[in-house]
């Protein structure tokens, strides 16, 4: 093969000498190369083969075979909360994408709210029957900022087989206090769906109309945390699967807050649970800043009631001006 | 304090022996006396051996006898098969706690109780906080096994701590211990060739290495430091990053045939699975070590995934591939697959 000569410094610099402007490799009968050489020494036969830049494919390639390694031999970080990044980066967020972007093409407005960094608590109206709402939230955010929602789930997403293991690698936590303040502490952006049950598991005639906001934990988390309050709008989620009826008895059976009857399902079965292609928007409101109250605020029960009324009206006032805007709610 | 004079009980096991073993080494203890109902298995130099049964009231004597300052108590057992059974354990675990403390009550000489609990305490439900610190209690109280015998064991010692203020109490609420030499019902399940796990679950879990758990307890005997702690090595793996990182096979299990699964793995003697274990596995446990570090101010040496690692590399578990290995595939296949055609060259 093509092998420049290695038999030691001064043997090339004498045959380099003998033979100006030949090619340095030797053929493959061990004799020297006689054709002209270029700049490199070498002739366009015997040109070593140099380490191109890898095409887009192959870079994908390489990012594909670290990613499979490091699952093998078990070298990534999670952190205490069970959020693992390297796994939402570059299973979980690239999953979804697909589904924010090409099937509700979701457009996100008053995104100059979302702060790049820092503690801030996303406060959203709930939808759909299924949670998909949060995880476009997720979506959304990290497609703005690079940066990861911690989103705070009811303890029955966290206990199912499956769901609850993803949910904790996606960086989703139990939506109880302790884990919203240890995560705002340490500086994340928590998302919390008050309305919860209440909010995903309504009747279709009801949507876009919030319903009880808790107790307003929420708003003592953040008042104690001293961080923001940033209100979410979602419109279109509640098309996805439009629910016509509840069985409760089925519900009771299963364990679930609720069993869904939509126009496909369980009619059609597991055909029934794609969801339908409608259109959203999610708007991201002005901040309230909850700094002014002190973190006495939050034994206030009369300023956490207030201000519980006013973020809920406030997205309450966002989901009306956004349905007024649409056209349809597929197109 | 001045010279002090020890009491360890289950010195015989793992922990207690060790313990003892590093009291040796340090001149400013006086006196170690060793309480079990078995001969220790490893080599003790000046710890004097007394054979008895925490629940034997002979125990107050051989306190006021040795004039002992500071007792830990290193005896309460976390499987029913190191202690012969379910009801022997929870007779050693709780009646003999509360035998032990109540002599350690009548003693006068007493200045310090330290106390091996667990992060078992807190159970494993979906449906509490992600992090435990001291202070959080779970939604619903476990009820079963070796949690229920810590949360006994643990009231008795506060009971304790407030009808002897004097006494400076220290419960250190273990997490999972590893490491090269100790033997618990987890260490074994990492020993098995395949592992069965819980299919659709993927539980956090917190390692301690053996030497910080040593070095905790030797701490704690040592200086002053009244009150709860967690302890743990930072961090946390699941337990689908601790399979691979040893290099074992899982074997995913439905729930419905979990237990069946862990019968016959009982059956098998190779690891000791109880009904709570079984949930650790589903849902994990981490505990807040931030009180270790401040107030205890002791920080494990190990990580949990050092403390892992070192398990690993010492117990040398037969493995199915190396990370080397792993590193070597990834290149081959890249260079197969990223190899352009002779015709593509001029492209």
């Amino acid at each position: 093969m093509a092998e420049p000569s290695a038999s030691g410094a001064e043997v090339i610099k004498i045959e380099e000498a003998r033979s100006p402007g030949r090619c340095q490799a030797r053929t493959s009968d061990g004799k020297r190369c006689r054709n002209r050489a270029d700049t490199t020494g070498y002739c366009t036969t015997h040109h070593p083969a140099e380490p191109s830049e890898p095409t887009a494919l192959e870079m994908v390639l390489q990012d594909v075979l670290a990613f499979m390694r490091r699952r093998a031999t078990g070298d990534y970080h999670v952190d205490d909360f069970g959020f693992d990044k390297d796994l939402t980066e570059s299973v979980l967020l690239p999953a979804l994408r697909p589904l924010f972007k090409n099937y509700w093409r979701i457009d996100q407005t008053g995104v100059s709210s979302i702060p790049e960094t820092g503690p801030a608590l996303f406060v959203c109206n709930h939808s759909g029957t299924l949670p998909l709402d949060a995880l476009m939230v997720k979506v959304g955010v990290f497609e703005e900022r690079r940066r990861h929602i911690r989103l705070l789930a009811a303890d029955l997403a966290l206990s199912l087989p499956i769901v609850g293991e993803l949910a904790r690698k996606g960086g989703s936590t139990l939506a109880c206090e302790e884990d919203a303040m240890r995560l705002l502490d340490g500086g994340e952006a928590v998302a919390v769906f008050p309305e919860g049950f209440k909010g995903i598991g309504k009747p279709f005639r009801e949507r876009y109309r919030l319903q009880r906001f808790g107790r307003g934990g929420f708003v003592e988390v953040a008042l104690r945390a001293q961080v923001p309050i940033i209100p979410v709008a979602i419109v279109g989620a509640e098309e996805i699967f439009p629910m016509i009826a509840n069985l409760k008895p089925l519900a009771r059976l299963f364990g679930f807050p609720y069993f869904p009857v939509t126009p496909t399902f369980p009619f059609l079965g597991p055909l029934g649970m794609i969801p339908l292609p409608s259109k959203w928007v999610i708007e991201y409101g002005e901040p309230i800043s909850t700094a002014d109250f002190g973190s006495d605020g939050s034994i206030d029960p009369m300023l956490v009631f207030n201000l519980t009324d006013q973020v809920r009206d406030t997205i309450q006032q966002m989901l009306y001006r956004n349905l007024i805007g649409r056209r349809n709610a597929f197109f | 304090m001045a010279k002090q004079r020890v009491l360890i009980t289950g010195v015989s096991r793992f922990l207690g022996g060790r313990l003892a073993q590093r009291l040796e080494s340090d001149p400013e203890i006086e006196g170690i006396i060793g309480v079990d109902t078995d001969e220790p298995t490893i080599d003790l130099q000046r710890t004097e051996f007394v054979r008895a049964d925490i629940r034997n009231p002979l125990i107050i004597k051989v306190l006021k006898a040795g004039e002992i300052d500071t007792l830990v108590h290193a005896s309460v057992v976390a499987t029913p098969a190191g202690a012969g059974g379910r009801s022997n354990m929870k007779e050693i675990n709780v009646i003999g706690t509360l035998q032990l403390l109540a002599a350690a009550q009548k003693h006068e000489g007493l200045k310090k109780v330290v106390m091996k609990s667990s992060t078992a305490i807190y159970g494993s439900e979906p449906t509490d906080p992600a992090i435990f610190t001291e202070e959080m209690a779970p939604r619903s109280q476990p009820r079963t096994g070796y949690a229920k015998d810590a949360v006994e064991v643990e009231n008795y010692a506060r009971g304790f701590g407030r009808r002897r203020p004097d006494v400076t109490l220290t419960i250190l609420r273990f997490a999972n211990f590893i490491g090269p030499l100790i033997d618990t019902p987890l260490t074994r399940y990492f020993q098995l060739p395949v592992m069965p796990t819980p299919f659709g679950f993927d539980p956090r879990m917190q390692f301690l290495h053996e030497d910080d758990a040593i070095e905790a307890l030797y701490s704690a005997v040592r200086d002053t430091h009244p009150g709860t702690f967690n302890v743990s090595g930072d961090g946390v793996l699941y337990l689908s990053q601790a399979i691979r990182l040893a290099g074992k096979v899982p074997m995913p299990i439905l729930l419905p045939f979990a237990n069946v699964v862990a019968a016959a793995v009982r059956r098998t003697g190779l690891v000791d699975f109880s009904p709570e274990q079984i949930r650790f596995l589903l849902y994990g446990r981490v505990g807040d070590v931030a009180r270790l570090k401040e107030v205890f101010g002791f920080t494990p040496q190990h990580t949990t995934r050092e403390a892992f690692e070192d398990f690993v590399a010492t117990r040398r578990l037969a493995r199915i591939f190396t990370s080397e290995q792993a590193e070597q595939w990834e290149q081959d296949v890249y260079r197969f697959l990223s190899r352009r055609p002779a015709w593509a060259g001029s492209i």
